[in-house]
């Protein structure tokens, strides 16, 4: 059984075996399921994995990405490179209202931005699209509240969490039962580390932006964090200068609220050598994790992926 | 880390584990402390855990209370409460690791069965001090239920017993026994002092008397489940169509291992195939083994959808519809005998009801005890029924094809789990007989359709009355018909029910039966009953084929009916004479979409007959 792996048994192939299990699930129990792609590493393996659950057959769910225009321009050239190829459907999709009212993470702040073009803008394609199932691709390890999720999380019409109200998950057999109107986040990759995201990137030679290795980038440091400046929206402060830093992200999200991390791993073996002496966590260079007001759970519970 | 080292942490494998003990006897610092001297507590985590242990003051100044790092969410810390199962991931550079950590509060059975359900090892930590509770008890109980056959005993706070070897020997010596009366063959025992780390990541040198490995070392090197059973099993999960001509069947290998050229059969049913192709992740491969996402492709067209399973052809699993199960309650609702919940089972959803309770469990001694309903946490041993043959093994030697969740169909909750020792014979004995004159025969010979019109509403709402009315114009325009009356029925076919809610859900269920038969036999049967539950209606409902059932909420104010108390019965119940009386004592849960909805506050129960007629006549008249 998918739960309990013989003891030759990679432990790779037994998160890859559950992940797919998960993704033929969720093609065979909803009527609408989407894949939610951000275009980052842990989006990135669960396409791949995507693949393989229906190889030689094309992916039956389509991908959506939530651009909230404040992405790397990298990213955005990896993303339309992928939405280009034969066996991707993707949609896009822009929050319109925030865009008219000039909605920016460098006017407006890091919560503001991200409940608008980021939350806001993901139910409105949940509910334009009528999307019953949305596969996502967030690891418990990576917040303490996403430790507490289930794989197969429930939403209510509105979309809201209710940490309280969870269903019990037994062994691999998902309740995957909804009302009209009311949906599921799916998250296939739930019993990966950030160690295991990268270990399978190097097994199987899966493609990712190139921002996660580093190179000189021009950066600015600004409130404990180094912010790559990527285009000319960028404002610098008064005192600010744009220094040439030896860079890397370990997570990617809009890039004023983005914090890379100075580093020389330039290859996938010199990345996972870095994280096995790195004593930080992963998600400690997003600006938005540290607004207290705005915790990851309370976000979470208004429908923020 | 180098290619060796990946290597090693490759073959040590995923250990899945659990942690149990209450709250007092240091589970959190336990599982905190295996963080950290498993290095996995990052330098931005050990500040705020230092800074949250100087301000919760639960430690001294300057020491870490790494309970801390387990308590998860906002809501749980602000109020104090616990919510659910957190799962942890840690590894070392031998193996890989995933902790389920369950809250020790009053939902224990619920989260313990539901942590468990994913492990194959158990911690469970003792408190040196008091020795064996009867949370001991109840813990290696559910986890022995739930399949886990392999425990790690420690006992915690031996600082507080001088690390006195005895006391901790005879504590072993007592959890050994009762481990093994359940059915746990493997124990393992340690003495530690988990706020201090004393034998968790290295050996304590305060107790060298203990001479065996510590807590890290036993998780290193513990035994990974063995497969389930030998002979290949894969319910089958999504049928792949990547072109006009083939058909891939996809699934997870449940157990065994499967080649190109093996002979397989398709259960339930007799279909046989043969493997022509096999792809592990996407990849061709000549074979594959339990635990790998498959997809397979044979040499034949046979009807395979899912919810089959594919099998060995010389050693299929067995298919019932009648199965000796334990029941793991989970619903804030109870659960009721003979109500329908969805039941799933690898990838199969069919509709089941417990047809009896033979006993319940009481968690804490392992007694058992009488009942007829289950409350939430509560376990019982139960006979099931499901409204389609399953493919299945016995939970203990195949735990995919024999652990099954219900869900409410009313709320979509999952509310339990199970757990199937045996198929009854009955299911294989009782088959169907073919008969020559079937429904539509019988009800072209008398010119009509058939049709289930369902009265539903508080007593003294109106329903006989007004379906006499109706029976009364269908027997005058020539059509065949029977008014099966809640009441009357109660003399005969159900005068051994009552008006408990077990009892309503079980008069409700044979309704619908002989509801069903008159059908079969081409009549326009009309029911009244209460029938006060959402469940048992849409079970009616669900007996009869698309278009053959109609719903009717008769519906009036309980003041109306009070009021007009035909039967003097809201007089009784008000004065107490008779308990479980809908509307007073006992719930109504009206229809939310009824077919046809008749307010009887203020019309005529005339003219509501003359209109509902009307539906019914659209219905039946013959094509």
């Amino acid at each position: 059984m998918p739960n309990r792996f013989p003891a030759d048994t990679d432990h790779l192939d037994a998160l890859e075996a559950e992940g797919i299990h998960i993704i033929r699930e969720v093609a065979a129990s909803f009527r609408h399921p989407v894949m939610l792609y951000s275009i980052g590493k842990d989006s990135t393996v669960l396409l791949h994995l995507m693949r393989k659950a229906f190889a030689p057959a094309r992916p039956p769910i389509p991908l959506l990405h939530v651009d909230t225009t404040w992405k790397f321009a990298e990213m955005i050239a990896f993303r339309d490179r992928v939405a280009a190829q034969d066996d991707v459907r993707m949609h896009v999709h822009i929050n319109e209202d925030g865009l008219r009212q000039g909605i920016s993470p460098l006017t407006h702040g890091a919560t503001v931005h991200t409940d608008i073009m980021k939350t806001e803008a993901l139910k409105q394609a949940l509910t334009a699209f009528g999307f019953d199932a949305a596969l996502g691709g967030a690891r418990r390890d990576e917040e303490k509240s996403r430790a507490k999720e289930r794989v197969f999380s429930f939403r209510t019409a509105q979309h809201r969490w209710d940490p309280r109200n969870q269903r019990p998950e037994l062994w691999n057999v998902y309740n995957t039962q909804v009302h009209k109107g009311e949906s599921v986040r799916v998250f296939p990759l739930s019993n990966w580390t950030e160690l295991d995201v990268w270990q399978y990137i190097r097994r199987e030679r899966i493609e990712v932006v190139p921002l996660y290795f580093a190179r000189m980038r021009p950066t600015v440091a600004r409130d404990g964090a180094l912010i790559m400046v990527d285009d000319d929206r960028f404002m610098l402060r008064e005192g600010e200068v744009v220094v040439e830093r030896m860079v890397r992200f370990r997570t990617l999200g809009d890039y004023p609220l983005t914090g890379a991390i100075k580093s020389s791993a330039q290859t996938l073996d010199d990345i996972i050598d870095e994280m096995q002496v790195s004593r930080t966590s992963e998600r400690q260079g997003r600006v938005i994790d540290h607004d207290p007001g705005a915790s990851m759970e309370r976000k979470k519970q208004e429908g923020y992926f | 880390m180098n290619d060796a080292s990946l290597a090693t942490q490759a073959h040590g494998g995923l250990l899945r584990f659990i942690t149990c003990g209450s709250v007092d006897d240091g589970k959190s610092s336990l599982l905190g402390r295996l963080l950290y001297d498993a290095g996995m507590v990052p330098d931005d985590q050990l500040a705020a855990l230092v800074r949250d242990s100087g301000a919760s003051g639960s430690v001294p100044t300057g020491a870490i209370d790494f309970a801390l790092l387990t308590d998860g969410l906002d809501a749980e810390r602000q109020q104090g409460i616990t919510i659910d199962v957190a799962y942890r991931y840690f590894h070392t550079p031998k193996r890989a690791f995933i902790v389920a950590d369950c809250p020790g509060h009053e939902q224990y059975t619920r989260n313990m069965a539901t942590g468990a359900s994913t492990a194959s090892l158990a911690v469970v930590l003792v408190d040196a001090r008091k020795g064996l509770l009867p949370q001991t008890r109840r813990h290696t109980y559910l986890c022995a239920l739930m399949g886990i056959r392999q425990v790690i005993l420690a006992v915690n706070k031996m600082d507080l017993v001088a690390f006195s070897a005895q006391a901790y020997g005879a504590i072993v010596e007592e959890y050994v026994s009762l481990a093994n009366s359940m059915g746990i063959t493997q124990v393992d025992a340690l003495p530690v002092v988990a706020i201090d780390g004393d034998n968790i990541g290295s050996s304590s040198s305060r107790m060298p008397w203990y001479i065996g490995p510590p807590l890290l070392r036993l998780l290193e090197t513990a035994t990974l489940p063995a497969p389930d059973s030998t002979a290949f099993r894969m319910p089958v999960q999504w049928v792949s169509r990547p072109d006009q001509r083939t058909r891939g069947y996809a699934g997870t290998v449940a157990s065994g291992s499967l080649s190109i050229g093996d002979e397989l059969a398709a259960l339930p049913g007799k279909r046989t195939a043969r493997v022509t192709g096999i792809l592990v992740a996407g990849d061709p491969q000549p074979a594959a083994r339990a635990g790998q996402a498959i997809t397979v492709t044979i040499d034949r067209e046979i009807d395979i959808s899912r919810g089959d399973v594919l099998a060995a052809v010389e050693t299929p699993c067995e298919v019932s519809s009648h199965f000796a199960c334990h029941v793991v309650w989970m619903g804030e609702d109870a659960l009721l005998p003979h109500r329908t919940y969805l039941l799933q089972m690898g990838t199969s959803t069919v509709n089941a009801r417990v047809t009896s309770i033979k006993h319940k469990v009481d968690v804490d001694t392992q007694a058992q005890l009488a009942a007829t309903r289950l409350e939430l946490n509560e376990v019982a041993y139960c006979n099931l029924e499901t409204d389609a043959p399953l493919a299945f093994e016995p939970f203990e030697t195949n735990r995919t094809l024999g652990g099954f969740i219900l869900i409410d169909r009313a709320t979509n909750a999952t509310v339990a789990c199970g757990m199937i020792h045996f198929g009854l014979r009955r299911s294989a004995n009782v088959q169907w007989q073919h008969l020559d004159v079937d429904k539509r025969l019988r009800s072209t010979a008398k010119g009509q359709r058939p049709l289930c019109v369902w009265l539903t509403g508080l007593s003294g709402s109106g329903k006989s009355t007004i379906a006499n009315l109706v029976e009364r114009k269908l027997a005058d325009s020539g059509f065949h018909t029977y008014l099966l009356d809640g009441d009357n029925v109660r003399h005969g076919l159900n005068s051994d029910l009552g008006f408990t809610p077990e009892a309503r859900v079980e008069n409700i269920r044979r309704l619908a039966e002989v509801a069903h038969l008159m059908a079969d036999a081409g009549l326009i049967v009309l029911v009244c009953a209460i029938s006060p539950f959402r469940n048992e209606r849409q079970f009616a409902r669900e007996r009869f084929a698309e278009g053959e059932f109609i719903e009717v909420f008769v519906d009036a104010s309980l003041d109306a009916c009070e009021a007009r108390d035909p039967k003097g019965l809201y007089k009784k119940a008000r004065a107490g004479d008779i308990k479980n009386f809908t509307g007073i004592d006992s719930p109504y849960e009206a229809p939310e979409q009824a077919d046809v909805h008749l307010i009887t506050d203020r019309t005529a129960p005339l003219e509501l007959a003359d209109s509902l007629y009307e539906v019914v006549e659209t219905r039946i008249r013959a094509p």
